[in-house]
């Protein structure tokens, strides 16, 4: 098979580019702990009120000092109603579904998450800076989608 | 090879396909256009007609139907033209499927105006349809495996009887997309039959809602390639003859849609970059395999730059871009697919970003994906498939693409990218500021959603100037098909349109590019690699199953 002299030049390049960059995906996400939401646990959605840790859905503060959030997602709200916690310090967000999928995306942050029933989803975040936070359900979940919305306040410790 | 025309029968059948994907796009734009209003808060919805009802019709009839139907028609008429009359069997069975295309067509429709089914063209379980909503799909597809395997058999004939010899090169593109196709569409058949049609018809309890989405997604992306590599057809092997060149490399064309087949399947996870229940490894895993598809678009992007700027020098182009001038702009049949290809390079590099892993938190199901699918498939492959239908329909119904309408359909493309550009950079940036996609009018109270609405480009009411532009333009095309289709006036045999194939040769193209047993077995080889563990996993720690919602 004939390849002209400057498609190999384009290939070379283009495969090149292709490894250095899968190269840079791959260190930030398993090296330095850089991957998109996600979790394995699962979870029984008829049963969450007897279920940890969204039998008590709110914000918990860890031994370590950092933070979990539980929340459970339902047509068309999640619970709890309100979110407060401290900027500079970890965030753990925990997710799941009372009913159809959701997600729980906090504006102008990376922390975007499928909310899945039956399955737990996690992501951890540090706000830098405090305020209130926009966050919407930008996954189709039926006739009052788009008012699925709450604020989450960030304050300064 | 050089039929004035094709029999009747093939020219019935592509016309019929035609017409129903031409029908499916204007209700399609219909909707589209509301939609942008809607979402600016310009236009309320009488009561019997909801948003979401709106926004599953849009998507079910301009992504599934106006390109299936599209894509069949330049098939069936382009397999006749490049491999000779179709025989009884391949017509029988070719109305067949079509039928049975039309039937599913119909009965989701029905559902979806009726308000049984406003889950959108996703159909993510725990939201529970109509049951012969998923009938609908299910015929649907079935349909389009007859008439694939209609149009195999009419290949496999022709290959017996040209024994050693390579087939045309339209008609090895058209098999490698069938295939395609038929593997793809193994995933969704498997949930809507095994998963989704149990459950909502009551047979079954609970639905393992993360492995109908898996499977779901081992459909979606492959589908996207099912859109696209019909219009590399025309990219590779109708527009070299257009301008008046030949194709570049008739090995490396085969070799690119063999990549496609290889690298388009066992990459679906990186739409679910974002969900629980699938370990970060076999994400990442098929990222890597995503951006493998790389390789064949820039082999694709490098033969059609080699094919314009060879036959722009031919014309007498010189010095570097010279030969640019050269390239015969006002031939809207080839202007047009010039034009979709430009589309395809932002739509290209914001595709990468999308499938990034980590970059994907950035973007995931904002306003921004919607602009990238409105780059990519609502630009390249639509307007790849407008600038077929200015030369196919006249060919299948002998009339004249008369100058009058040749400048019609400049002013349309020329409205589509205007109205495209101002639509999707529009939602790119709102998405890149948060907005959701598939929302209706978000008045959420805070300064962060308000902004929505102020900025100049990054603004509600830019994308229905946008979207306006675009359904004036879609108007004007469906003007054009129509005069094509009966009032333009009847060709003479020296006006007749013809059906452009440009030469390929294939004298040097090694002959293991043609054995499908081995790409096939490669293909499924990836996909057991990249699924069998997490989708195993997905079965064996499944959660309890949900129970069908109805929130619409």
């Amino acid at each position: 098979m004939h390849l002209h002299k400057y498609e190999k030049i384009w290939l070379t390049f283009g495969f090149a580019a292709l490894i250095i960059f899968l190269s840079v995906v791959g260190v930030s996400a398993f090296h330095q702990g850089h991957t998109p939401a996600g979790g394995l646990q699962k979870v029984d959605p008829d049963n969450l009120e007897s279920t940890p840790p969204f039998d008590k859905p709110g914000v918990h503060e860890k031994e370590d000092g950092s933070y979990e959030v539980a929340v459970v997602a339902e047509a068309f709200g999640y619970t709890p109603g309100e979110i407060q916690v401290p900027a500079g310090e970890k965030v753990t967000f925990k997710v799941t579904s009372k009913d159809v999928t959701h997600s729980f995306s906090i504006v102008d942050t990376n922390v975007n998450m499928m909310v899945v029933p039956g399955q737990v989803n996690e992501k951890t975040h540090v706000f830098r800076d405090p305020g209130k936070y926009l966050i919407v359900c930008n996954e189709y979940c039926g006739s009052g989608h788009h008012f699925m919305s709450m604020e989450i306040e960030v304050v300064d410790q | 090879m050089t039929a004035v025309s094709i029999p009747n029968p093939e020219r019935k059948l592509a016309l019929t396909n035609l017409g129903i994907a031409y029908t499916a796009f204007i209700i399609g734009t219909l909707c589209g256009l509301m939609q942008v209003f809607i979402r600016n808060d310009a236009l309320q919805l009488p009561a019997w007609l909801d948003y979401y009802q709106i926004l599953t019709a849009h998507g079910v009839l301009l992504a599934l139907i106006f390109t299936t139907f599209f894509i069949f028609g330049f098939f069936q008429s382009g397999m006749s033209r490049t491999l000779g009359a179709f025989g009884p069997k391949v017509v029988f069975w070719n109305w067949v499927g079509l039928i049975i295309t039309t039937t599913g067509t119909v009965m989701a429709t029905v559902m979806i105006v009726s308000g049984e089914a406003s889950v959108l063209y996703t159909f993510y379980a725990p939201m529970m349809a109509n049951g012969f909503f998923y009938v609908g799909l299910a015929l649907f597809v079935v349909g389009t495996w007859v008439q694939s395997f209609a149009l195999a058999g009419h290949y496999l004939v022709w290959r017996k009887a040209n024994k050693g010899e390579k087939s045309p090169l339209f008609a090895y593109m058209t098999v490698a997309t069938i295939i395609l196709w038929i593997i793809a569409c193994l995933g969704v058949v498997a949930t809507v039959l095994f998963q989704f049609i149990p459950w909502a018809f009551g047979w079954k309890e609970g639905i393992n809602v993360e492995l109908s989405r898996s499977l779901f997604w081992y459909f979606g992306h492959p589908l996207v390639y099912f859109w696209l590599l019909p219009a590399y057809i025309g990219w590779y092997v109708i527009v070299p003859k257009i301008i008046g060149g030949k194709v570049f490399s008739d090995s490396l064309a085969r070799l690119s849609f063999i990549l496609f087949i290889l690298f388009s399947i066992p990459v679906g996870f990186h739409h679910q970059l974002t969900e629980p229940g699938i370990a970060s490894f076999w994400k990442f895993l098929q990222t890597v395999l995503t951006f493998m598809v790389i390789v064949p678009s820039l082999m694709t992007a490098f033969s059609m730059f080699a094919v314009f700027e060879t036959r722009g020098r031919e014309l007498g182009g010189k010095g570097l871009f010279g030969w640019f001038r050269k390239l015969p702009w006002k031939d809207v049949r080839f202007t047009s697919i010039f034009i979709a290809m430009l589309f395809f390079i932002p739509g290209g590099a914001g595709g990468i970003i999308n499938a990034s892993f980590q970059m994907n938190e950035v973007i995931h199901n904002t306003l921004w994906v919607v602009g990238h699918f409105h780059i990519t498939v609502g630009t390249p492959v639509a307007m790849t498939f407008f600038g077929i239908t200015f030369w196919l329909i006249p060919f299948l119904t002998k009339r004249v693409f008369t100058k009058a309408l040749q400048r019609l359909a400049l002013i349309q493309i020329i409205t589509w990218s205007i109205g495209m550009v101002l639509m999707s950079t529009a939602q790119h940036v709102l998405g890149l500021f948060g907005a959701p996609r598939r929302t209706a009018y978000t008045g959420y109270q805070h300064e962060d959603a308000l902004a929505w609405f102020e900025g100049i480009i990054s603004n509600h009411v830019t994308m229905a100037v946008g979207g306006s532009i675009l359904f004036l333009s879609a108007s004007l095309l469906i003007f054009i098909v129509v005069q094509l289709a009966w009032f333009a006036p009847m060709a003479e045999s020296a006006t007749q349109e013809t059906f452009p194939i440009a030469e390929s040769d294939a004298r040097e193209t090694p002959g293991i590019l043609e054995n499908w047993t081995v790409w096939i077995g490669v293909a499924l080889v990836l996909i057991a690699v990249a699924y069998t563990i997490p989708v195993a996993d997905m079965i064996q720690h499944a959660p309890p199953g949900s129970d069908g919602f109805r929130t619409w």
